[in-house]
């Protein structure tokens, strides 16, 4: 079956495309998660749904325009999280609804709510072009060496900001450097992953990996092999079952976070149970 | 022995709001400073300054060049996200070897040593392999101070340390910073709600509100008239 699955040229982009983007974003989604920036990943979406509305309907190349525009959405909300004085879960929410409704706005002007708005929304396995295909590997290179290379700045900037600042390291630089990864990555697995679904490769393998790993090194590495397993996992059931990858892949996700929390739990009790014995 | 900072007239301030008005302080090595005030007197932009994040907006500050080559080690107020962060003792210990002069990707033998001899001297080895959010409050903030040793060894900076101990951690706190100052020389700056302890540990106390009302040794802390009013009040 899976070499039937590999005769398709369009599901072998899809599937290196998609490994390729979903190891990214677990890697920043550890980050993210950790620094309370969940949402900022959810946020990205909705505004690179908007602008790839507008390019489309405006007859641009989508990334084009949507990498340059969520860029900067990811610097504006990363600014918006850091002053303390403007709410930044409202100023995400507001940002994340309005950036939805201006793309519906302009599609409805325009095309009309086709199938492509459906599609974005939720995600199309036909999505990856080999453009994007070539970006991805492109983005993962450069994530891959960041984790690699500046493992122990990532560290310190995600553990203790302050502290990280007062020995010197440029903490603005590495939080810019994965707000603007996050964005990239972000618009390369929308059009697969469905607007409303892409955050999810951020944030859980993060999450499910923390249930178990108790060491920052054992999170990153668990994250990653996680998202790239599940992965694969949803776009096989995904062909299978003809559900939509996005959702699979979803479901996948959510079902081994279960599982992980189940075994942390059982975990737990037996460890208690062997205190109790000494 | 030279002072290691010198603030004459300084103010410290953001945009159009002056936090920190006409300060003189002078902080010899060996001292045991802590800073007091109500909240929003201005301690924690003090600390920042002192810190080298903020730049004074007036006045002169002066760091001596040996502490500005060893650096300073910081043990700044804990947040809500690191009490559940999944990191190893020896991970966030390791993390204070860290300096912006080095700019190797992987930490090197040498930073190794230095992270195992902080443990070691902070009684944690035995630790080093439990998770961070698994230890109790007294034993994360022994963790903090090991890994703010391994950034130097003239200076500590602690922002409100005490914060959520139990009472008998926070015996074992003072006991501890107590034994690195006297012990080790260490020069601990410390900012602390906890005035009455504070008087009996500290050898100089500035008092902030903004301005300074009270800045000379501990033991004339108490009948001085800010003292006198901040501990009837």
């Amino acid at each position: 079956m899976i070499q039937e699955m590999l005769s398709y040229p369009f599901l072998v982009r899809a599937l290196l495309g998609g490994v390729l983007v979903s190891l990214c974003a677990a890697l920043l989604g550890v980050s993210l998660v950790l620094k309370r920036y969940s949402m900022i990943g959810d946020g990205l979406s909705h505004v690179s749904f908007g602008a790839l509305s507008i390019a489309v309907a405006v007859g641009w190349q989508p990334l084009a325009l949507s990498i340059p525009v969520v860029t900067v959405a990811a610097f504006l909300l990363l600014r918006l999280t850091e002053n303390s004085r403007i709410k930044s879960d409202a100023a995400i929410a507001m940002i994340s609804a309005s950036s939805l409704a201006a793309g519906i706005v302009v599609t409805s002007l325009t095309t009309g709510m086709t199938t492509d708005v459906s599609s974005y929304m939720f995600g199309s396995i036909l999505a990856m072009s080999r453009q994007d295909v070539l970006l991805s590997i492109l983005l993962s290179g450069v994530v891959l060496s960041l984790f690699v290379f500046c493992y122990n700045k990532i560290f310190a900037v995600t553990f203790d900001e302050n502290f990280a600042k007062a020995t010197g390291v440029r903490v603005g630089f590495y939080n810019t450097l994965i707000a603007v990864l996050t964005a990239v990555t972000i618009v390369l697995g929308m059009r697969m992953m469905g607007a409303m679904l892409i955050s999810s490769l951020v944030i859980f393998p993060a999450l499910t990996a923390m249930r178990i790993f108790k060491s920052f090194c054992g999170v990153v590495i668990c994250s990653g092999i996680l998202s790239v397993l599940c992965f694969c996992t949803g776009i096989v059931l995904s062909y299978q079952l003809s559900t939509p990858a996005g959702a699979s892949v979803v479901m996948v996700n959510l079902g081994v976070y279960l599982l992980f929390t189940l075994a942390s739990r059982l975990g737990v009790r037996q460890y208690k149970g062997k205190d109790m014995e000494v | 022995m030279k002072p290691f900072i010198v603030c004459e007239h300084v103010d410290f301030g953001y945009e159009n709001q002056d936090a920190v008005i006409d300060l003189n302080l002078t902080i010899d090595p060996g001292d045991y400073l802590c800073i007091v005030g109500a909240n929003g007197s201005g301690k924690s932009t003090l600390i920042k300054g002192l810190l080298g994040l903020l730049a004074p907006t007036a006045g002169t500050l002066a760091v001596a060049e040996e502490l500005r080559r060893g650096g300073i080690g910081y043990l700044p107020q804990q947040t809500a996200a690191q009490r559940d962060f999944p990191a190893t003792v020896r991970e966030v210990v390791l993390s204070g070897t860290l300096n912006s002069r080095k700019n190797r990707p992987f930490y090197s033998r040498a930073e190794k040593n230095l992270a195992e001899q902080g443990m070691e001297r902070l009684g944690i080895t035995k630790l080093q392999n439990r998770c961070y959010r698994e230890l109790s409050g007294g034993q994360q903030q022994r963790v903090l101070i090991a890994r703010a040793l391994c950034a130097t060894e003239q200076m500590l900076i602690l922002d409100e340390p005490i914060t959520g101990l139990d009472p008998s951690a926070i015996q074992e706190f003072y006991r501890l910073i107590r034994k690195l100052n006297q012990e080790d020389r260490i020069t601990i700056v410390m900012v602390s709600h906890d005035i009455r302890s504070v008087i009996s540990q500290a050898g100089k106390i500035l008092h902030l509100q903004q301005r300074t009302l009270f800045f000379g040794p501990a033991a004339d802390y108490a009948a001085s008239e800010a003292g006198k009013g901040f501990l009837e009040g």
